[in-house]
This record gives C-alpha cells, structure tokens and sequence, in this order.
C-alpha cells in the first residue's frame, strides 16, 4: 500500500482551537515509569494520532485522559478547565468518550442496547419515572432511540440491530463499540487502537467511519495505533511516544522523516 | 441460540432425573395422586422463598462481582422491621417504612463497604458481607428486639379444599402460600420489565456485562450499586414478609441464606432465570426426597430416615459443581491462557 501524500479529509473541515492540553504528565506505576513529562494538545476537530512502539505508554496515556489512571505530575487541561481527580464516568459527563482495545462491549445486550447506553447520560427522567413509563421518561426514550437510529445507519449496522453484541464478528464489534461511544455526542473521541487485529478491508472501513465521524459530526478524535502506515493517512497531527516519552510531534510527514522515530520503530544502529 | 448437545446434556439428564424423580411415586403407587400433588405444591412454596433469596443473591453478583452473604441477615433485618412497625402502624405502611429503611441500608453498605474496598480481592469483598452479616445480625435484634414476632398477613389460616370433585379426597392448600405465589411472580415480572424496558435497567445491565465499559459510558457505577443493593432490599422485604407471615420472623430466617447458595450454583450465579427455576426445583426436589425417598430407605436399610430435607439440596449443588460449573444458565467462563 503506497502512503497518499495528501490526506483523504474532506477540506471543509476547519481545525479550532486547542480543546485538550496535556502539560507535564509523568505516570509511574511502582519503579516502572510509564510516562514522564509528556506534554501535547490537541485541537477541535482535528484527528490527533498517539503513536509509537510496543509498551511506549500509549495506552496510559489514554488512560490518563479517560480518568482511569491518576497521574503523578502534571496536569491536563480540557476545554481551559484543569482537571486533577477525573474519573471515567466523569470524563464521559465532560464530553469525552472513548472505545477500547480488547473490545469492551455489553456482550449479553442487543446492539441496539449497547448503543442505547451511550445515550445513558442524555437521560433525565427518574427511575420511578422510567418504571411506570410517564410520559416524559416515554417521550424521552423515544426520542433517544431517534439518534441512536441515526448513529445505526451512520455506521452501517442495520442488519444487526438486535443481534446479541457479543455473538458478532471481531470487526463489527469493534464498530458497535464505535458506535456506542459515538452516541454521547462527545467532544473528544478516544480511540484505543481502533484498528488492531483488523484485516485490511475492515481497516479500510474503520478508517472511513473515523474520518465520517470527524468530518460530518465534528467530534474530535484522539486515537492510538501502532500500525504506522494507517495513521499517517488519516491524522491531522502525530505525537510519537517511545518508552514513556515524547520522541517526535508534528504533521505525518514531519514526523516521517524524524530521525528518532526512525529508530524507535526500527531500532537504532549505535 | 445455537443447540449444542454436549453442552446440553447435563440439562437434559436433570430435566430426565427430575421427572423421572417427580413420577417415580406415582408409577409405583407409592402415593395417591392428591397426596403427591399436595407434596409437589408444598415443594414450589418453599421454592418460591428460595428463588427470591437467590434473586437476591444474584442481582448484587451480577452488578458488583460481589459475593453478598448477607442476603439471609438482609431478609431477617426486613422482616423485623416489618413485624415490629407493624405494630404500630397498618402492615401497607409498615412495608412502604422498611423499603425506605432498606434503601438507606443500600447507600450506607454502598458507602462505608463497598466504595473503600473497590477493586480489592473478591475474598476481602465476601468478608466484608460476611462482617454486614453478623452486624445487621446483631443490630437487627438491637434495634427491634430478639422475639418471635408474628407478621399478620390479614389471611385465613383455614386452608381450602380444592379439586375435591375430581381427585378422591382433594387438596389443601394454604391461602398464605397461594398469595405468596402471586406476590412473588408479580415482584419477578416487575424486575423483568425494569430491566429490559427502563434506561435505568439497561445501565444496570450494562454494569453487569462489563465495568469498564459502563464508567466510560459515564454509568456511575456507585449509584447502580446503590439501586442494586436497594432492589436486593426490597426483595428480601418481600421474602421476609412471606416467611414471616407463615412461620414467624425469628433468627432462623437468616439461615435461610445457607438454602439460597446450592440455588444459585444449581441455576449460576449470573442468572435471573436461573435462581427462580434452581429455586423451584431445590424446593420440590427436597421435599419429594424427603416424603417419598425417605421411607423406603427406613425400609431397605433400616435407617432412622428423615433429614434429606437437610442435605438434598446441597448434595445436588455438589453434583453441579462436578459437572456443570457454570450452572444451569450461568455464563460459561473460558479463561485465556
């Protein structure tokens, strides 16, 4: 596969301001240190790629700005507000939403309900409500279900609607997985190796859905690859991290031709 | 659903087992038909108890991955505080007074065991239940008194004769027993309908399924502890209310916990389904065994007889465990290696 020069966007696209600062991060767990000052922002609308080998700290990374992990050092700023303690579902309150690596569906739900989830927060009405079914938590549901339909034809996952999530084929779920994520309408999308395990073809299509994404609902997408080549085409900006710190940062084609990237991916000749 | 025969199979023998087990009496004229009947009856009713026990048992492991042994102590707790409000009060209150007890249980366990110990052992998790255990225990009879309290359901004790036209001296049954039944099959349908049809109940699914996924989701997980902890609350109101009205509230509900365990292995841990059908047949199998495996035992061997009652179901948990780990409906668990 040749690396297309230009980039596949759609030119419309107008990159904003900086949503996301990462300032000084260091993480350590014990004695091992899995990031050490790593500082880098990401702006609205733009696809921002976090890439580098086998155990560079990319996922921690992630972590880090999902809530999971608490950083050490530094601080992490999301739309000018500074956010110390965040937790998970916090950050989904704030407007960043994330998929996973090794899949993490609600493999005994519908896909239909799984994407229904990812609406849980748009969610108003009480659980008394709910339960007896009044008509504001009726006409909520209903209204929910509307998007979600949306986000289903979005993603080309009609046929599966009520199929049970975790009975699907890796390269669906990992769309459904998409999907769910994209139905909170986030500000920022994380994308943990979206394309991992994946064939060509489906790689292809992960590629179209993320770039759709980006371009048709404006979501900001953070995503994480080791695969450099399929980053390149899609990324606005790459970070390129290598044993937990930042060696390179720049567009695909700056970071291409950066010397320490080079070796970090190929090993250095000392 | 795939049918996979091999998968299949222990069911199978099981669903052969128990008919065979249920008609054994008939075919060998051991009994007559209303007796057997009236064994059978007898069977669901202490089913039923169990099923909403391992209901419990099973909404709260599906939720937090915890192990609550305290269900038993949660349905003497309830049932307590519903004899001894109703004392004061009419019993529609006295209950709608302990569900509001029960749900402030919910956030207090939520709060002061749950939220510290997250993400620790599951062991240190069980221990923790197993110290809710001796405290609500304990705190039960501080707080209302270590009597026999009675639960006065306002039905006759006159149990009725049914069938007698069709079935040579008829059937008794209890009324108690037979609005227990309908209360209890009223109580699962709600649950049903809560969680396939309400936002709340597909969050809560959604935590059941994965942890992770449902925080990211912005699920938070502590307030689905709290309803879950709450709904196991109520259920145990109800299950304490029903035992209580039929045999009096004492310490030896809480033991009823101990019956609820080969219920929850026998149907999974993870199975709504499965706690209320390994409910039903722990419940009749034991009592089958007892009435009618017992005698010719005394028999053959010449044996005092008596106290299957007491190991049956336990036994069969055991057979289970043995056979099919994962229970009845349980999801089956495949670690990679």
């Amino acid at each position: 596969m040749t690396a297309p020069e230009t980039h596949l966007h759609a030119p419309t696209r107008k990159i904003g301001e900086v949503i996301l600062a990462v300032e000084g991060v260091s993480l350590a767990f014990g004695g091992v240190k899995a990031l050490q000052e790593v500082s880098f922002d990401v702006r609205a609308h733009e696809v921002r790629a976090i890439i580098g080998p086998n155990g560079a700290g990319k996922s921690s990374m992630l972590n880090v700005l999902n809530g999971v992990y608490h950083p050490q050092r530094g601080k992490i700023r999301f739309k000018g507000k500074e956010f110390a303690d965040m937790e998970p579902h916090r950050a989904a309150v704030m407007g960043i939403a994330r998929t996973f690596q090794n899949i993490a569906l609600f493999k005994g739900m519908s896909v239909l309900d799984n994407i229904m989830t990812g609406r849980n927060l748009r969610m108003h009405s009480g659980i008394l409500a709910q339960a007896i079914r009044v008509g504001a938590a009726e006409r909520e549901e209903i209204e929910q279900r509307v998007r979600v339909e949306h986000i289903i034809d979005f993603l080309e996952l009609q046929p599966y609607r009520k199929t049970q999530a975790g009975r699907l084929p890796y390269g669906l779920q990992k769309r459904v997985d998409l999907a769910r994520a994209l139905a909170s309408e986030p500000e920022v999308l994380l994308l943990d190796e979206p394309m991992a395990g994946m064939n060509l073809e489906e790689k292809q299509d992960m590629c179209r859905y993320i770039l759709d994404a980006n371009d048709q609902l404006g979501t900001t997408i953070v995503l994480i690859e080791h695969d450099m080549s399929v980053v390149m085409d899609i990324s606005d900006r790459v970070v390129v991290l290598d044993y937990g710190r930042k060696i390179a940062d720049g567009t695909p084609d700056e970071v291409r031709a950066n010397q320490a990237v080079i070796d970090a991916y190929l090993g250095a000749s000392h | 659903m795939t049918f996979d025969l091999k998968r299949q199979l222990p069911v199978l023998a099981l669903g052969l087992v128990l008919v065979v087990g249920l008609f054994t009496p008939l075919a060998l004229k051991l009994s007559a038909f209303g007796f057997w009947l009236e064994v059978l009856l007898g069977g669901l009713m202490a089913g039923v108890l169990y099923s909403l026990v391992a209901l419990g048992f099973v909404l709260i492991f599906k939720a937090s991955g915890v192990f609550n042994f305290a269900q038993g102590a949660m349905v003497l707790f309830a049932a307590l505080a519903v004899a001894r409000l109703a004392e004061r009060m009419p019993l529609w209150a006295a209950i709608l007074v302990a569900v509001v007890i029960m749900v402030i249980l919910a956030m207090v366990i939520e709060r002061v065991v749950l939220r510290p110990l997250v993400n620790q052992e599951a062991v240190a998790l069980l221990m923790a239940t197993l110290g809710v255990t001796y405290f609500l225990d304990g705190f039960g009879q501080t707080v209302w008194g270590s009597d026999i309290y009675a639960i006065d359901l306002g039905i006759s004790r006159e149990p009725v004769m049914i069938l007698d036209k069709w079935i040579q001296g008829g059937i008794l049954i209890n009324r108690d027993d037979v609005a227990a039944a309908v209360v209890a099959i009223l109580l699962v349908g709600a649950l049903a309908l809560f969680f396939q049809k309400t936002a709340t109940g597909r969050a809560l699914r959604a935590v059941a399924d994965d942890h992770q996924a449902a925080q990211s989701v912005g699920i938070p997980l502590n307030r689905i502890w709290v309803i879950v902890w709450a709904v196991a609350g109520v259920v145990a109101i109800v299950a304490g209310v029903i035992w209580g009205g039929k045999l009096g509230v004492q310490f030896s509900i809480s033991l009823v916990a101990l019956k609820a365990l080969p219920v929850v292995i026998l149907g999974g841990f993870t199975s709504v389904p499965g706690a209320i059908i390994g409910g039903l047949i722990i419940g009749v199998g034991e009592k089958m065994a007892e009435v009618f495996l017992g005698p010719p035992l005394v028999k053959m061997f010449d044996l005092a007889g008596g106290g299957i009652e007491n190991w049956f179901a336990h036994m069969l948990a055991l057979l289970f465990l043995l056979v099919r780990p994962e229970g009845l409906f349980g999801e089956r668990h495949i670690d990679r290696v």
